[in-house]
């Protein structure tokens, strides 16, 4: 109908007034974003302070004890921040090496026909919820975890059995979820580097193994360290899989104990919460907020970094 | 150019705030109205019966806030001239209250005290409140005491075999705090200081499958979502059902109790009428309804 408009030979009048109007609905949609992040921003800042003056900043953080209901309750979140933090860098100490392998395998030494099997794979695992990688850990991962556990503490009465749901299984659904990312972002990363190095690597008698770890990864150093920022994100960030597989204690955070992460300590109690009890879950959020924030400053700084070396 | 669109951009940003605001405000003006409108189709219904005026405060415990809420609401639905209000300040506070004439009902989640009986509080008992122990199937236990609970729940008890079933650890699963359920639990057994779970799960549904599927489980649920995947356990020698319940020979139960200063019939008409509807099959319904047994 009004393809004519579009033409080059429209009228100039048309043209502008078509311009004018796109370019205000493209702000617009921006500003949607904005006002999510704002909105979000000062919320979190309003209902998280509250609780702070009220039990203390110390008590909340450095607090061990997670009582809310208790007759003199208390709110201490250490174990669970150390939870998040100690379960987030095991899981990308475990994922980051097979997803940078991968990566590689599928930007240089794939055959055609299993790169076409890996690449596919991979892609779906970043599409599949959440969820259901809370559900496989709980029906796969936490029978083989408990039988684990049966084995190692047979004879140790002081350990609390979890029936399987621990900081392992936890840390392993984790590395499973972050794959996709840091595989994705470290193959276009590794895809990106200049073919020169490679072939003067090459040309200078290196070997293909030796290209890849002595020129190819150096120069997509700063694409991989992007994909592990991603990772780190993905992972402090995830709640639904790791609350059905981490058994949601607020323990020590040790390989077999039950665990709470800050995400959990927040989703687990939210619905029946009031008062002060509800207010520190808030709280929780603020501070996995203001984690958030950091992994994404050190992020963008990094990324601005990778700029000024490839100029 | 530039400065134009900076210009335009934050017009929009402030316009869109404006009509986010506009529009919170008109949707909760909305939901006012719908709200007066059913107080008013309800009022000429109403208004065949009696025409209850007034006000009615309830002040307690806290495990009785959904009970109560839902109570009121209804009741206010009902008799929209009452204004009914209630807190959840705890089951001893909401007893003290009613004594000292500050409220109509308070709100106990136990039995009421030999000492508030002889202050002149009386034990209405509206509702019952019952907790089924639930283990795997593959485990061969069928009976427990109060005391080996307790000591299973505390860490004293890791293993089934002290307690005569096989050799198998036992795993301690428990919902999360804030659950009225498990606020029962703890209460019934006094364990809230020195409970320790290796799960804690925020749903029912939730604890039943993770029971269901860890050899040497236990867990606590509401008596009236158990399925037959998981056993429900005997406590002293008695079955969790509704009438053993009823009947007070099950531990794990509490009485909802409505305290009142004097007995029903002496009260106003206002608090007459909110027992009255609490007895009815309205009012029993409301009571299954938030997972709890209607007294008789």
């Amino acid at each position: 109908m009004n393809k004519m408009s579009f033409s080059i030979i429209g009228s100039n009048k048309n043209k502008k007034s078509i311009e004018k109007a796109a370019s205000i609905i493209f702000t617009i949609c921006a500003f949607f974003g904005v006002l999510a992040v704002f909105s979000i921003s000062i919320y979190m800042i309003v209902s998280g302070t509250p609780a702070i003056f009220e039990v203390g900043l110390k008590e909340i953080i450095f607090g061990t004890v997670w009582k809310p209901n208790a007759a003199y309750p208390s709110y201490g979140i250490f174990y669970v921040i150390l939870t998040s933090i100690v379960g987030t860098f095991m899981a990308i100490l475990i994922g980051v090496p097979i997803g940078i392998m991968t990566a590689i395998f599928l930007a240089e030494t794939a055959p055609k026909p299993l790169a076409a099997i890996v690449k596919p794979a991979v892609e779906l695992l970043a599409g599949i919820p959440s969820v259901i990688y809370g559900l496989l850990g709980v029906l796969i991962l936490n029978p083989i975890m408990y039988k684990i556990e049966l084995a190692i503490f047979k004879d140790s009465p002081n350990h609390q059995f979890t029936g399987g749901s621990n900081l392992l299984s936890a840390v392993i659904v984790l590395a499973i979820m972050i794959l996709p990312t840091v595989i994705n972002i470290s193959e276009s990363a590794i895809r990106a580097v200049q073919k020169d190095y490679k072939q003067a690597s090459l040309a200078l008698g290196a070997t293909h193994i030796q290209t890849i770890f002595r020129v190819i990864l150096p120069a997509a150093k700063s694409g991989i360290v992007t994909a592990i920022v991603l990772g780190v994100g993905r992972a402090i960030g995830e709640a639904m899989a790791i609350s059905l597989v981490a058994g949601n204690g607020a323990n020590i955070p040790l390989p077999f104990n039950s665990v709470r992460f800050l995400t959990t300590a927040v989703v687990a109690e939210m619905s029946y919460a009031t008062d002060t009890h509800k207010r520190v879950l808030f709280t929780i959020g603020l501070i996995l907020f203001a984690f958030i924030v950091i992994i994404n400053i050190i992020l963008n700084k990094m990324m601005k970094g990778g700029n000024v070396d490839a100029k | 150019m530039k400065k134009i669109l900076k210009g335009t951009s934050f017009f929009v940003v402030m316009l869109m705030l404006v009509g986010l605001l506009a529009a919170c405000s008109s949707d909760d003006k909305k939901n006012d109205n719908s709200k007066t409108d059913n107080n008013n189709n309800n009022a000429s219904q109403g208004t065949n019966d009696k025409m209850l005026s007034g006000s009615l405060t309830i002040s307690g415990s806290t495990s009785m806030e959904k009970l109560s809420n839902i109570a009121i609401e209804a009741f206010m639905i009902k008799h929209p001239n009452v204004t009914a209000s209630a807190e959840f300040i705890g089951s001893s506070a909401g007893v003290e209250q009613v004594l000292a004439g500050a409220v109509d009902i308070g709100n106990a989640s136990r039995n009421l005290k030999d000492s508030e009986k002889e202050a002149g509080a009386v034990e209405n008992i509206v509702a019952i409140d019952g907790i089924a122990v639930i283990i795997d199937k593959t485990n061969n236990l069928a009976d427990l005491t109060q005391d080996q609970l307790i000591s299973i729940y505390t860490g004293a008890i890791t293993n089934w075999s002290e307690l005569g079933g096989s050799d198998q650890p036992i795993v301690v699963v428990g919902r999360e705090a804030g659950s009225g359920t498990r606020g029962a639990f703890e209460e019934i057994l006094d364990i809230e200081e020195n409970v320790v779970y290796a799960n804690e799960i925020n749903s029912t549904g939730g604890v039943m499958a993770k029971v269901a599927s860890t050899p040497g489980g236990i867990g606590y649920v509401s008596l009236d979502i158990l399925d037959d995947t998981v056993v429900a356990l005997k406590l002293e020698g008695v079955e969790p059902t509704a009438d053993n319940i009823k009947g007070g020979s099950y531990f794990l139960s509490r009485p909802f109790v409505m305290a009142t200063v004097g007995e029903i019939s002496e009260q106003d008409e206002i608090v007459q009428a909110f027992f009255e509807f609490l007895k009815s099959d309205e009012g029993k319904e409301l009571i299954t309804t938030v997972g709890l047994i209607a007294a008789d």
